[in-house]
């Protein structure tokens, strides 16, 4: 009854507190943060040789004429492109195959020496060779990201579904579900906010994994401007690219996030509770 | 009618061999009436629980047979519902999906399950919160749709196991005046596992009494209360307090 309350805090004469000191207003301390760190920059970066350290304005400029001469879109979108594939393709792979391993013990089994071992391999290692078999162009790029996002979808995912317990199994097994039933409408569901993690995970390794795989390929793609650049040295222009990076591995992972909470909705607000 | 006959069931140690097994029930046998209430009564660890889950199918007995209107049964049935213990929910799913779980799984259309599901919901007294989720709403709410569930497939059997051990003691005793009314609007037989003596008494048609190691029947009581019991104060009545005595002496010799 939200109106007696109302009325009995009227009564009381209680009011919430409100923001009063700076301590309240973390947004605004960020910001001024971020201003103050660009004028240092700005006044430092134009005292120092334009090969090794550039500076905001400099890096703005740099921005807009990569951006005019579509330089910079087109590389992005080709970048964008195999990432989307690759990735798509590693929540798929990893996703289904986690559910397989997770219900199966002899799957499970029989899979994970492998998994642990490539898992354990650091993937950069692995690309010299990918390239020898898969060329430079997108075909290798797409299999180095997926090697970099696959493994924690697939862990998280098997995981996940190991966690469920056998109690929430036994409710579909005595509503008579089927096997397939089962992993479809139980142990999936259940297994959810386990994925979703194990996506977020992998979305920031993907990201590592586009740029490990255009560095050596340098072909295409934003981590071939970066080398570009680099051998140019056009300090101004690479750093357009790292901020680019940067950016697009905050608004992707941001996003996961975001689906990964509406998704487990249930799971969070029940951790709340107990 | 169920017959539950020469039942016996034994639990091995999987990880440790040298252990050695444990007898949960030995030689169970008793029958159960059509639109009989019954309870099954003992302390924790007389296979009270291990005999329920027999009968609902989700484990097997190694001796003995279990028979549903004469057929033998060995899984789970549409003939037998199940209400759990801590109330088995699915908590990503609304309470009404929880309520059409059962019927879904079947294969029944969308519109049909939803209409039977709203039934069932408001037969428990809880229309107007399908779309909540099982977390926000409290424990005795929760195992009300755990019943509406059960009942929307309209089993022969129910089997209930300590239903409402996982709520407070008032809930408790609001929500076996409703069983009581619920069960006198359907023809459903019911088995209800507990170790409470007055909600066994309160409730059944019959007691049976179980004792442990091994898990056997010791005695069954005949509750000749009459009915319904909803009515006035049954609990206050002296027959009510003899049968007390008489099932407590039973439990503890």
């Amino acid at each position: 009854m939200p109106a007696a309350d109302e009325r009995i805090i009227a009564e009381l004469g209680l009011r919430r507190e409100r923001a009063r000191s700076v301590c309240d207003y973390p947004n605004a301390i960020r910001a001024f943060s971020v201003i103050c760190f660009l004028i240092v920059w700005e006044i430092y970066g134009r005292r120092v040789d334009p090969l090794l350290l550039t500076y905001p304005t400099a890096v703005v400029q740099a921005a807009w004429s990569l951006i005019k001469s579509g330089e910079l879109p087109r590389q992005m979108l080709e970048s964008l492109t195999t990432l989307a594939v690759a990735f798509g393709a590693s929540v798929v792979l990893g996703v289904g195959f986690g559910l397989v391993m997770g219900r199966s013990r002899v799957v499970s089994a029989a899979l994970e020496p492998h998994i642990n071992a490539l898992y354990a391999t650091p993937q950069v290692a692995l690309t010299p060779l990918l390239m020898m078999w898969f060329g430079l162009g997108f075909t290798v790029k797409a299999v180095v990201i997926f090697l970099f996002a696959f493994f924690p979808i697939l862990i998280n995912t098997a995981s996940g579904v190991r966690n469920v317990s056998s109690s929430t199994i036994e409710v579909g097994r005595a509503y008579m579900a089927s096997r397939r039933q089962i992993l479809l409408k139980v142990v999936f569901p259940a297994a959810v906010p386990f994925i979703m993690a194990g996506i977020r995970l992998a979305i920031g390794r993907a990201i590592v994994g586009m740029v490990v795989a255009e560095l050596f390929t340098a072909i295409t793609g934003l981590g071939a401007m970066l080398t570009l650049y680099g051998n140019l040295f056009e300090t101004a222009k690479m750093f357009v690219i790292v901020i680019v990076l940067g950016i697009l591995g905050v608004v992707l992972v941001r996003a996961t996030q975001t689906l990964e909470r509406r998704m487990a909705r249930w799971k969070e607000t029940e951790r709340a509770i107990e | 009618m169920l017959e539950v006959r020469q039942l016996s069931k034994v639990f091995f140690e999987q990880n440790d061999p040298r252990r050695p097994g444990l007898v949960a029930l030995h030689n169970v046998s008793f029958s159960v009436r059509n639109k009989e209430f019954v309870c099954l009564l003992g302390p924790s660890g007389c296979g009270k629980t291990t005999l329920i889950r027999i009968i609902a199918g989700l484990i097997r007995a190694d001796r003995g047979e279990i028979r549903v209107n004469g057929k033998p049964v060995t899984a789970p049935g549409r003939d037998r519902c199940m209400v759990f213990q801590q109330f088995g929910l699915l908590p990503w799913r609304t309470v009404l999906g929880n309520v059409e779980f059962g019927l879904e799984i079947e294969g029944m259309g969308r519109a049909e399950r939803e209409k039977i599901a709203r039934e069932y919901l408001a037969l428990v007294g809880l229309s107007g919160f399908e779309s909540y989720y099982p977390h926000q709403i409290s424990g005795g709410m929760q195992q009300r749709v755990g019943i509406a569930r059960a009942l929307s497939k309209k089993p022969d059997i129910l089997l209930m196991d300590e239903p409402f051990g996982a709520v407070d003691a008032q809930t408790r005793e609001q929500l076996q005046e409703e069983l009581l009314k619920i069960w006198n609007k359907t023809d459903t037989t019911v088995i209800f596992v507990t170790h409470s003596i007055d909600e066994s008494i309160y409730l059944s048609d019959r007691v049976i009494i179980m004792q442990s190691r091994p898990g056997r029947i010791k005695e069954e009581v005949k509750i000749d209360l009459p009915r319904p019991r909803w009515e006035g104060d049954v609990k206050a009545d002296p027959r009510f307090a003899e049968l007390r005595a008489q099932v407590r002496e039973s439990l503890r010799t």
